[in-house]
């Protein structure tokens, strides 16, 4: 603990303290992991990524923020969400498993955890034009959701592939008043959204926020949203010393996309060597089938999104575009921190494939009654490649709920009756 | 004395600087579109590299982009088309690209294969300025490359003035907060143009984004030392054919 200064903020009725981590892991300055990060902008984009670079901070920590944070966060996004003793899984695994369960936030995923933060920052940064991209639909939705709650106009760019694909969070997001526009743009996918969403950033560089989904982007995009999912992590370790008197659990487990709900999950176990980190990617069709998103295991180098960690990409440094069966998995980079968590050896970097996570999520469905997100549903599966003592406390971040996955569900049925 | 600053010692009003992907139209059309662009009286050429992810650039110049990968091009390519251009073409020739594929290739190295083919300086525009100090500047100067950073009417005038500092050849200002090809009404422009002038920069300004035509080019030289014509270009030579007549009309067009 030795790294975490505290601010203590005046409303302390959460039971939520907001700690600047000044760990091991976090950023310098300049939004560097240690190769990892930065700020690789235009200089068309610098007004805005200045101005937040450099109110971020102060505009978080104040007890004014902290308190409508707080505040929503308890009564609109439901927190603390619980950590639950999945007891017929664990007996399926032999371990102590417990389920964050990120799944029972409003609009069903951690993403709303960000996506209130960064509304909140917004209105005291000023402004009145809220852009998101998204890809699967829950980033935009969540966006959509805090732009209603807070009257402010929103604009959703999402790639024309996947509009077509998630037609339910396309009609939520309208349904909430935002304007979804297709990215028509490269491949039409999530990648090629945040491009857009970028470009229309620069078009605005007075009025207008971009709220990022994930931990990507230019410094202080992967900090802040890191800094807004730790609450996952700080609920944990007292709901978990609670539970089995110890705020540490062996392992932490979590999918990655960008990383957000992994960077969430695993924030305040940095520093606690003795708790490993376990971040699983998707590996598609297969890590070596040309239809994958595992990042760390294809990617190299590269400078993606303004931001430098490890991109998937041709040997010629053009951007390729990955598979995975779960959309929000589905992106050719990752978080410059999770880059650096890989690269240093901090966290262990799993991969699962699209068949195994849909197992993994039936089986969850039919142990726990819970159906998870097909994302969520790769950090389950992971627990069949990791070996487990009986004594073990391992927490799995159930980073969303399947609802929005039933067509697949649907479909897997269909095909194969023993699911 | 570098090509660039010897074509501003000559000629310091109303320079045209044409941007084409190269690779497009067709894979083999850069030394076609570069020969063509002298003839028809540019003053500078800016060849772009096409990337998947181009963030600076507009919708055209994107589509370029695309028919270009489609096409092939890639730097080694380029290179090699570049090989022997010198013997033909003299004006100043600059390559405008983004920094992960220069990464890919070794920047180091990247910049030396530039040189030697004969190019003269480098727009990179998502390396930002302490990542230019910290990394890249010494590497571009050893190789004898300008380097030209972009200013917005958002860049303030302490800024200007340090970007201005890093920059040799030209100081490229972005005409709006906008992006490449936009086609918004132009007159706001004209007093971030005016406050550039006035501040009597280092390095010659050429004005980009936006400009298209005659009146475009004429507004941006009131006040600065040319101009940066991309889109319209690309436009004007979408499909391929007659590319020697189609740059010498619509250059025609716009600097008589
Ligand atoms: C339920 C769920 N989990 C995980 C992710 C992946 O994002 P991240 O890696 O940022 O947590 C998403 C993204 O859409 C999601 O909806």
């Amino acid at each position: 603990m030795s790294y975490h200064i505290t601010r203590k903020t005046e409303d302390q009725s959460s039971g939520v303290e907001y700690a600047i981590t000044k760990g091991k892991y976090a950023p310098d300055e300049n939004g560097y992991y240690g190769r990892f990060g930065g700020a690789y902008i235009p200089e068309m984009l610098h007004r805005n990524v200045e101005e937040l670079r450099t109110k971020y901070l102060d505009i978080i920590y104040d007890p004014s923020f902290q308190k409508e944070y707080q505040q929503l966060l308890q009564d609109y996004v439901g927190r603390p969400t619980p950590l639950y003793f999945a007891q017929r899984l664990s007996k399926q695994y032999g371990a102590q498993l417990f389920l964050k369960r990120e799944d029972l936030c409003h609009t069903g995923a951690h993403k709303v955890n960000n996506t209130v933060g960064q509304i909140l920052l917004a209105q005291r940064l000023g402004k009145k034009r809220i852009i998101a991209e998204t890809g699967a639909g829950q980033h935009g939705v969540a966006t959509a959701t805090v732009c209603a709650l807070k009257g402010i106009e929103c604009i959703v760019y999402m790639g024309e592939k996947d509009i077509q694909r998630q037609a339910p969070n396309v009609a939520r997001m309208k349904m909430l008043g935002a304007k979804v526009i297709p990215a028509i743009s490269g491949s039409k996918t999530l990648k090629d959204a945040t491009n857009e969403a970028i470009r229309d950033w620069m078009a605005h560089p007075n009025d207008t926020h971009y709220i990022i989904g994930s931990v990507v982007g230019p410094h202080p995009y992967p900090d802040m949203v890191a800094r807004f999912q730790s609450v996952i992590s700080k609920e944990i370790r007292w709901q978990l010393k609670e539970k089995t008197g110890s705020e540490l659990p062996q392992k932490v487990i979590a999918c990655v996309g960008g990383g957000s709900n992994a960077a969430g999950a695993f924030y305040h176990f940095l520093d606690e060597t003795s708790v490993e980190l376990i971040a699983v990617e998707a590996a598609g069709e297969g890590v070596n089938s040309g239809k994958s998103a595992a990042t760390t295991q294809l990617g190299r180098d590269g400078i993606l999104h303004g931001s430098r960690s490890l991109v998937m990409q041709t040997e010629d440094g053009q951007v390729v575009e990955p598979h995975s069966i779960s959309a929000g998995l589905d992106y050719p980079g990752i978080g410059p921190m999770h880059a650096h968590l890989y690269d240093s050896g901090r966290a262990k970097f799993l991969c699962v494939t699209d068949e195994d996570a849909l197992k993994a999520s039936f089986e969850v469905a039919k142990l726990e009654g819970i159906i998870p997100a097909l994302e969520t549903g790769h950090a389950f599966s992971a627990l069949r490649q990791l070996e487990l003592k009986e004594t073990d406390n391992i927490v799995i971040c159930l980073s969303g709920r399947g609802d929005k996955d039933l067509a697949t569900y649907m479909k897997v049925m269909e095909q194969n009756a023993e699911l | 004395m570098s090509r660039i600053n010897d074509l501003f010692a000559r000629k310091n009003k109303r320079v045209l600087n044409v941007y084409c992907t190269a690779g497009y139209p067709q894979l083999d059309s850069t030394i076609e579109v570069t020969a063509s662009l002298k003839a028809a009286g540019a003053d500078l050429i800016e060849l772009g590299m096409p990337y998947s992810d181009p963030l600076a650039d507009g919708p055209v110049i994107q589509a370029s982009g695309t028919i270009a990968l489609q096409n092939g091009m890639t730097i080694t390519k380029l290179f090699e088309q570049l090989k022997d251009f010198r013997n033909q073409i003299s004006l100043p020739v600059i390559l405008m690209g983004y920094v992960n594929p220069l990464i890919q290739y070794g920047f180091e190295n990247f910049c030396a294969k530039a040189a030697e083919v004969g190019i003269d300086g480098l727009i990179i525009p998502d390396i930002p300025m302490y990542e230019f100090e910290k990394e890249y500047k010494a590497i571009m100067e050893k190789h004898g490359l300008d380097f030209i950073f972009l200013v917005t009417p958002e860049t303030s005038e302490e800024r200007i003035r340090k970007l201005d500092s890093l920059s040799s050849g030209f100081l490229y200002a972005v005409s709006s907060s906008s992006l490449t090809g936009s086609d918004k009404d132009f007159s706001p422009v004209e007093s971030y143009l005016q406050r550039l002038q006035e501040m009597k920069l280092k390095n010659p300004v050429l004005v980009g984004f936006g400009i298209k035509d005659k009146s475009t080019f004429d507004i941006a030289c009131k006040y600065t030392n040319g101009a940066i014509i991309g889109s319209a270009y690309i436009k004007a030579i979408e499909g391929g054919e007659d590319i020697e007549q189609k740059t010498k009309e619509f250059i025609g067009q716009v600097v008589n």
